[in-house]
């Protein structure tokens, strides 16, 4: 697929319950731009990842990328790649390999994939380290290691699931930058669930804020972000700065 | 690879049913085959004067036979059953996989006599109470003796419900004790330290020194004796008498179609069989061999009496008087 | 959850559970079919079906509920505190030769356990003759319950240690540093972390152990002391052999089956399930300083238990070395046997985790897709319900299976694979608990991955499933093939040329007065078992 092609996502009227809790999803993700998804725990967030990434499937509605319905289509024939907070990495398989399976689900690998690999491992600056084990690695490197995959494995959208938010702060900010150069240079659509403004406000042109299963608001996020944002957006960032460790730290289902 | 050998054996088995006409199939017990047992041989004796082939097939004892058998039905490849005893024969002919056996049995003498058209005694023996010379000096000398005495020197005893000698037992206290046999089972109960499943847990116990009895056959010290040289263990004569088991063999209907069978039968009543059975079988022969037995066999407990219910009262009675043995065991 | 039906997404799911759906239906084809082969037979004279309810059969079944409960206490709750000794001591010498010893009693033949039980507390046993040498006075005897329970402690004690100290091992390594931080004694230690973790566990290792004795027959019957103690297996196995009358057997079964799962059902009612959550350790490094005090307690605990279990199997190797071992080793007879048992072993063992794999992996997609709605017929099926097979004896599979396979061919040319399949299936309830946790943590961490990199098939079987579950496997294999060993089989029932098994020449020496030849058949398949689970945990890489 040519980094050119317009491929946004649209969220067309998505029903979904977990746990009796019913979610309605409607919203249009903004092609070859990233959007920073933030909201209250269990607000759903990670849901609509998930119903995006096809590893749940709406009781009503449909999920188009570029136009095209792919509410049936299963995980791996979507054209996404989805980068979890932790297990991103087989701990068995060294990094190669873990790159590896996002050109050949089999590793079934010619010459050419492998110096992709290569190529994808030193642009995420992990040169030199394809035959460490994922437990030889920092909780930063395992992530550039997904994130490797995700250059080889060359899918227009990437969703982002907390992916750095057990990193330390500078750490975090290197690893926002490098989604940055890698979405600018392949002009992938990116979706990244985040609990930090601050992440929104570094690479995020959009911000979807959502609230108990629904957007409640979204728009560019200098505006969403700021004293001009919708009330329930404010409540939400006022209370962020008192609770904001705490909630980092849950993982939300 | 040994599985494709049984995996072939099966599909073999399973395909290819015919027989050569030369070939006699005998189903019998598994410890009548085994390498110490009678089986090897009484097949060579008995090749070598028919030029055939004999072909055991051995199963666990001799109510196993009859349940193969009866599970087979008409399909079955046997032509002679060898290994049921007289308790077993009235269920056996009502499978109606019996047929007469039409053979001379003058050689054969078993105490009480025996007539029946349809088995024939190959060897006897008498159940008894073996006791450990070692644990006890004066052993009962009756089945009143036993049922009465000291409850601190214990017995053990097999289950009727699933045990060949335990059925002896169950029938040798009905003869002897008649419509009392509850009341005397009541009173033995104290003495029986434990009822096993089968023969060889019970025998397994006592010669572990668990009991200093148990009931057994009044051959079993004969095997001590030329076996392992002991005489440690003995068999207590009961003046009342000893409960008999005879074991036979029959034609199936199968087996008159097969000439082997009648001459296996005949071959059977003679001494070239009847040489082998008293130290591979450890039973009494029920016909003449043709050297007498080991001196170890004449220093066994002779029998004053015969005990033997008929199979038809047995069988007509068996599930009332082992609910009998229960109720009063159970107390 | 309402989920559209989705023909194009739901394949792939549907795909997976195929394994698991096949492995049911293997089972269920096992028993099934032998349940029809009785019935027709049955069928021809149901007069048993109605006589078997009497009041006789009303004492059966009293007295084997209760010494199955009362066998699952005394073995579960040992069990308790053995398994929190070996896992406050992860490193002690010969910790690995005592868990390696545990799985030897599993393996033996009923006679071959409650002989060596006997060794140690019978009437001429050791202790007795230490009691009266010493003075004590009169050893008590141990026929009766008290038999019954010891030798059932002797096979299960060591077992649910085994499946409790797995169960321990999934605590992760934060929960123990943070006990060590908190300052938490012995006793809170257990009450906020070692219990609630075993607590998960319990109610599937009581359902267990208590289907292995509810079933129990050589020894309720030999350690009884009379046919006061009269289980509904010796009920079905008369009912079978002596008296051939399929229907009473099939009453008297289907009795056993409802029972149990009535017993199950409750202990699930008691506790959480075994899935519970899977927390996986990350480190088995513990951090809790163990005091002096509790040390002694815990090397106290330990000794007993090896004096316990190893007291038997000592007396087993004593007496199989009494034996003329060079001779029997020389026999043809002995090595065709042990062969036989080997194959037919490896065959079952191989069988039964790929049977059991299927079913776990079917039973958590199962659980997967279902989320937080209630459990699915099949997904319970395919957890405890594989459990049920060990309530259904193994004679009548035996008959019911010769009953139906007689009408097409020589039912017992089969016998080979009679035994492969019934071992394979017994074994299955063992196996789904040495590989259920390690598959299910794995799982949890690697599905989402493999679904979005699109890896399936063979692919995931062979670069995520394969290494991941090759250690528990291999112990798994080895426990079945252990099982398999030992088992006396289907063919106890009508017996087979073909299949002379080794604990089958073992019974058949204890029947013609060879008790020496039987105890070194005993101590060669004690032996065997031993050395099979050594190489198994080596080939797994097992570490203890």
């Amino acid at each position: 697929m040519s980094g050119a092609e317009i491929f946004d996502i649209t969220i067309d009227k998505v029903r979904f319950s977990y746990d009796g809790a019913p979610m309605h999803f409607d919203a249009t993700i903004a092609a070859n731009a990233i959007t920073a998804l933030i909201g209250p725990s269990g607000s759903g967030k990670s849901t609509l990842l998930n119903l995006i990434a096809g590893f749940e499937t709406p009781s009503q509605g449909r999920i188009l990328f570029a136009g095209r319905d792919h509410t049936a289509v299963a995980p791996a024939e979507r054209p996404v790649s989805m980068v979890f907070q932790e297990n991103n990495l087989f701990a068995h398989l060294d990094v190669a390999a873990n790159v590896g399976l996002g050109r050949s689900p089999s590793l079934k690998l010619d010459e050419a994939d492998r110096d992709d690999i290569s190529t994808a491992l030193e642009r995420v600056g992990l040169a030199g380290k394809d035959k460490r084990l994922p437990r030889e690695l920092s909780g930063g490197e395992r992530q550039r290691v997904a994130l490797a995959r995700v250059l080889v494995r060359n899918r227009p959208v990437l969703l982002l699931d907390e992916a750095f938010a057990s990193l330390g702060p500078s750490l975090r900010r290197d690893m926002l930058d490098l989604v940055g150069e890698l979405q600018r240079s392949r002009a992938m659509t990116v979706l990244m669930v985040t609990h930090d403004p601050a992440d929104a406000l570094r690479i995020a042109a959009h911000t979807i804020f959502l609230e108990n299963g629904c957007v409640v608001a979204s728009g560019d996020t200098a505006t969403m972000l700021s004293g001009k944002a919708p009330a329930q957006v404010q409540r939400y960032l006022g209370g962020k700065v008192r609770d904001a460790g705490d909630t980092i730290a849950r993982k939300e289902t | 690879m040994r599985i494709f050998t049984l995996l072939t054996a099966a599909a073999t088995a399973a395909f290819a049913q015919v027989a050569s006409a030369d070939t006699l199939t005998v189903y019998t017990y598994e410890s009548f085959t085994a390498e110490w047992g009678p089986g090897p041989q009484v097949e060579k004796a008995f090749e070598a004067e028919c030029g055939c082939d004999l072909e055991f097939v051995a199963v666990a004892d001799g109510v196993a036979l009859l349940n193969r058998v009866r599970l087979e039905g008409e399909a079955t490849k046997a032509d002679i059953v060898l290994g049921l005893d007289t308790n077993l024969t009235t269920a056996a002919k009502a499978t109606g996989l019996f047929a007469e056996h039409n053979i001379d049995t003058a050689a054969i003498t078993v105490p009480g006599g025996w007539s029946d058209d349809v088995f024939v005694p190959y060897d006897y023996g008498y159940f008894a109470v073996i006791y450990d010379t070692q644990q006890m000096t004066t052993p009962p000398g009756s089945l009143k003796e036993l049922v009465e005495g000291d409850a601190g020197q214990k017995i053990v005893i097999q289950d009727p419900r699933t045990s060949t000698p335990g059925l002896g037992l169950l029938l040798w206290m009905k003869a002897v004790y008649g419509d009392k046999a509850g009341e005397a089972w009541a009173e033995l109960s104290d003495r029986i330290l434990t009822v096993t499943p089968g023969w060889s847990e019970a025998y397994g116990l006592f010669t572990s020194g668990e009991a200093p009895m148990v009931l057994s056959y009044t051959t079993s010290p004969a095997y001590h004796m030329i076996a392992e040289d002991t005489e440690r263990y003995q068999a207590a004569g009961f003046s009342e008498g000893h409960y008999l088991q005879i074991e036979l063999a029959g034609l199936t209907t199968r087996g008159t179609e097969n000439p082997l069978a009648r001459q296996f039968l005949a071959f059977m009543t003679g001494p070239a069989f009847q040489d082998v059975i008293p130290e591979t079988n450890w039973m009494f022969p029920a016909g003449k061999t043709s050297e007498p037995l080991d001196p170890a066999f004449s220093k066994l407990v002779k029998p004053q009496e015969t005990l033997l219910i008929d199979a038809e009262t047995v069988e007509a009675n068996r599930q009332a008087w082992v609910d009998e043995w229960l109720s009063a065991m159970s107390r | 959850m309402a989920v559209r039906d989705e023909p194009l997404t739901r394949p792939r799911g549907a795909v997976h559970e195929w394994r698991g759906l096949a492995g049911l239906a293997f089972i269920g084809l096992l028993i099934g079919g032998a349940l029809l082969g009785l019935v027709a037979e049955g069928a021809r004279d149901p007069s048993g079906a109605r006589d078997a309810f009497d009041p006789y059969l009303a004492r059966v079944v009293r007295f084997t509920l209760l010494q199955a409960i009362l066998s699952t206490l005394a073995s579960v709750l040992p069990a308790i505190v053995v398994a929190r000794a070996l896992s406050r001591h992860g490193a002690f010498r010969g910790r690995g030769l005592l868990l390696r010893l545990f799985s030897v009693p599993l393996a033996l033949p009923q006679i071959v356990a409650a002989l060596g039980v006997l060794a140690l507390f019978g009437r001429a046993g050791l202790l007795a003759d230490l009691a009266s040498a010493s003075g004590l006075g009169h050893w008590p005897s141990i026929y009766g319950l008290s038999g019954i329970l010891i030798a059932h402690a002797f096979f299960n004690v060591p077992l649910a240690a085994r499946l409790l100290l797995q169960a321990l091992d999934t605590i992760p390594a934060d929960h123990w540093r943070l006990a060590s931080q908190l300052g938490m004694a012995p006793w809170s230690t257990f009450g906020l972390i070692e219990w609630p973790a075993m607590r998960a566990a319990l109610p599937g290792i009581a359902g267990l152990v208590f289907m292995l004795c509810v079933t129990s027959f050589t020894i309720v019957l030999t350690l009884g002391g009379g046919p006061a103690a009269t289980t509904l297996e010796v009920a079905i196995y008369q009912a079978l052999r002596f008296d051939f009358d399929p229907a009473r057997a099939l009453v008297l079964t289907a009795l056993q089956l409802g029972l149990t799962i009535a017993i199950v059902w409750l202990l699930a009612r008691l506790g959480a399930d075994l899935a519970g959550e899977t927390s996986i350790a990350v480190s088995r490094r513990r951090y809790a300083a163990i005091g002096g005090v509790e040390t002694l307690f815990n090397a106290a605990v330990l000794m007993l238990a090896l004096a316990f279990v190893g007291g038997p199997i000592a007396a087993i190797v004593a007496g199989g070395l009494e034996a003329d071992l060079g001779r029997l080793i020389g026999e043809h007879a002995v090595r065709a046997a042990l062969a036989t048992s080997l194959v037919l072993a490896f065959v079952a063992a191989i069988l039964c985790c790929l049977l059991t794999f299927g079913l776990v992996s079917g039973r958590k997609r199962l659980e997967a897709r279902r989320r937080s709605s209630p459990a699915g017929l099949a997904e319970r099926l395919m957890d405890s319900g594989t459990a049920l097979v060990l309530v259904v004896p193994p004679i009548i599979i035996g008959a019911g299976w010769f009953l139906l396979l007689r009408l097409f061919a020589d039912a017992f040319a089969f016998a080979p694979v009679m035994v492969v399949c019934v071992n394979a299936v017994m074994a299955i309830p063992f196996v789904v608990r040495a590989i259920r946790p390690a598959h299910d943590s794995a799982f949890d961490r690697h599905d989402r991955l493999c679904r979005q990199l699109g890896i399936t098939g063979m692919a995931r079987l062979r670069l995520v499933d394969w290494p991941v579950m090759r250690r528990p496997l291999a112990t798994g294999f080895a426990f079945a093939m252990a099982l398999s060993i030992g088992d006396l089989g289907v063919i106890a029932l009508f017996g087979s040329e073909q299949v002379q098994t080794l604990p089958y020449l073992l019974l058949a020496r204890m029947s013609s007065y060879r008790t020496a030849d039987a105890a070194g058949i005993a101590l060669i398949l004690a032996v065997f078992c031993f050395l099979l689970i050594m190489l198994a945990e080596r080939l797994g890489g097992e570490k203890r």
